[in-house]
């Protein structure tokens, strides 16, 4: 039997009816004060078209250089990637698959989904694994870092800014505004809406 | 996000001075993924009939495996802190750093707004982390009824901030991929980091087994 009709608070188990809200209003949990679902006013386009920016944005950030150093005419620059590789040579590859899983391979796999699911929704048709996509999605949410890097990359240009000549490279700007593409996208993205028009089986 | 957070009025609600009605007690299960109630039937494994996961009315062994967690985070703690987490050396001077050091090093050059982000992301949030996760899953185990909205706030307080801690990692690894110049200076990470990168993903992880609900299962219970 299904009660489709009712909700149950995530963080207190609570019973509720849920409400029906004002486009951009959040539901709270009556007892434990977590926030339940927020009603999103725009539809799956303007995520989709987020994405699409993300993804440029994703590619520039990883390809080019973040910064540049010179010291006494000698000139180094290093990509995300390029950082990874340097741990991974020191033996540490521990740390550089973490660096490399948080910064560079959830947040492609999470714009990756995202188009997989949003295009052909946007052309009427639903793609196969809906199910199994949604949930790694909600399983990537908290490995997905862009926003800490960022603030790695300001704390490390600061740092090096004393010993030698930093110069900003096309990465570090990209990363800036990937941040915020990447927390546009999942601020529009409503999951509640995909999961709704699925079948539920008997 | 907008200003007002409506507030759901349900029969729920107004029962608050009793038991309040929760899925278990209706006999549901609440979906984790796509939050679907659904009564389990008795003969099938449970699973939600919309997306298939696995239903659990509460985590499975949430309090064990989170003491768990929370050990193995404590005892990385201590080499996370005294180990170097970066080997800097040059023609003129070799140093190592610890994590205390790095901020040390960042206040005395004057940028102490950074040393003090620093110092909070790296230092404060892992130790209150884990003192916050200590307390939780404690009176949780104690089916305490004490303070039950202050402990669901500080739970999702410490989902928030965990990640933060990332933070001395990432300047690691761009110190090491970009200081490389051979006979000038070079800069290697050390045994310390990796510790510390550990007791950011075990304590992650202990957030994530450690479930909130239990909080408030003692006031379910109170009629039984
Ligand atoms: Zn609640
Ligand atoms: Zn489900």
């Amino acid at each position: 039997m299904i009660d489709s009709h009712l909700i149950a608070c995530h963080d207190c188990d609570l019973l509720l009816k849920p409400p029906s809200l004002r486009p951009g209003a959040v539901a709270c949990c009556p007892r434990c004060g977590a926030t339940l679902y927020r009603e999103i006013k725009h539809g799956h386009e303007r995520v989709l078209a987020f994405a699409l920016a993300a993804v440029v944005l994703y590619l520039l950030a990883n390809c080019f250089p973040i910064m540049s150093l010179e010291i006494s005419g000698t000139k180094v620059s290093c990509t995300l990637v390029g950082a990874a590789l340097a741990l991974w040579n020191q033996g540490i590859q521990t740390l550089s698959i973490l660096v490399m899983a948080t910064t560079v391979i959830v947040p492609g796999l999470q714009l990756l989904i995202l188009l997989y699911l949003l295009i052909p929704m946007q052309l009427r048709h639903m793609p196969p694994y809906v199910p199994e996509l949604l949930r790694t999605l909600q399983l990537l949410r908290p490995w997905s870092m862009i926003e800490v890097f960022m603030l790695g990359i300001l704390v490390s240009l600061s740092k090096l800014a004393a010993m030698a000549q930093v110069i900003p490279g096309i990465a570090l700007w990209s990363f800036a505004v990937l941040m915020f593409m990447m927390t546009a996208v999942f601020a529009a993205f409503d999951a509640r809406r995909v999961w709704r028009l699925l079948p539920v089986m008997q | 996000m907008s200003a007002d957070q409506p507030h759901i009025n349900s029969d729920a609600d107004s029962a608050t001075a009793k038991a309040p009605l929760t899925a278990v007690r209706a006999g549901l299960l609440n979906c984790h993924a796509c939050g679907l109630l659904s009564r389990p039937t008795a003969h099938e494994a449970k699973r939600c009939p919309r997306c298939g996961a696995h239903l659990h009315s509460r985590k499975p062994d949430s309090i064990t495996r989170t003491w768990a967690l929370l050990a193995a985070a404590f005892i990385l703690y201590i080499p996370a802190n005294l180990l170097p987490v970066m080997h800097t050396s040059s023609i003129l001077y070799s140093e190592d750093d610890t994590i205390m050091s790095g901020v040390i090093y960042l206040w005395t050059s004057g940028s102490w707004p950074l040393a003090i982000l620093v110092f909070c992301a790296s230092i404060t949030v892992p130790l209150a982390k884990l003192i916050a996760l200590t307390t939780l899953n404690w009176s949780v185990q104690r089916s305490s009824r004490w303070k039950q909205q202050e402990r669901a706030r500080l739970y999702r307080l410490v989902e928030l901030v965990g990640r933060w801690s990332m933070l001395d990692i990432f300047v690691v690894a761009l110190m090491v991929g970009l200081v490389h110049f051979r006979a000038l200076a070079t800069i290697t990470a050390g045994p310390g980091a990796i510790a510390f990168g550990a007791v950011v993903v075990i304590t992650m992880f202990a957030a994530m087994t450690f479930d909130p609900r239990l909080i408030w299962d003692p006031e379910n219970n109170q009629d039984e």
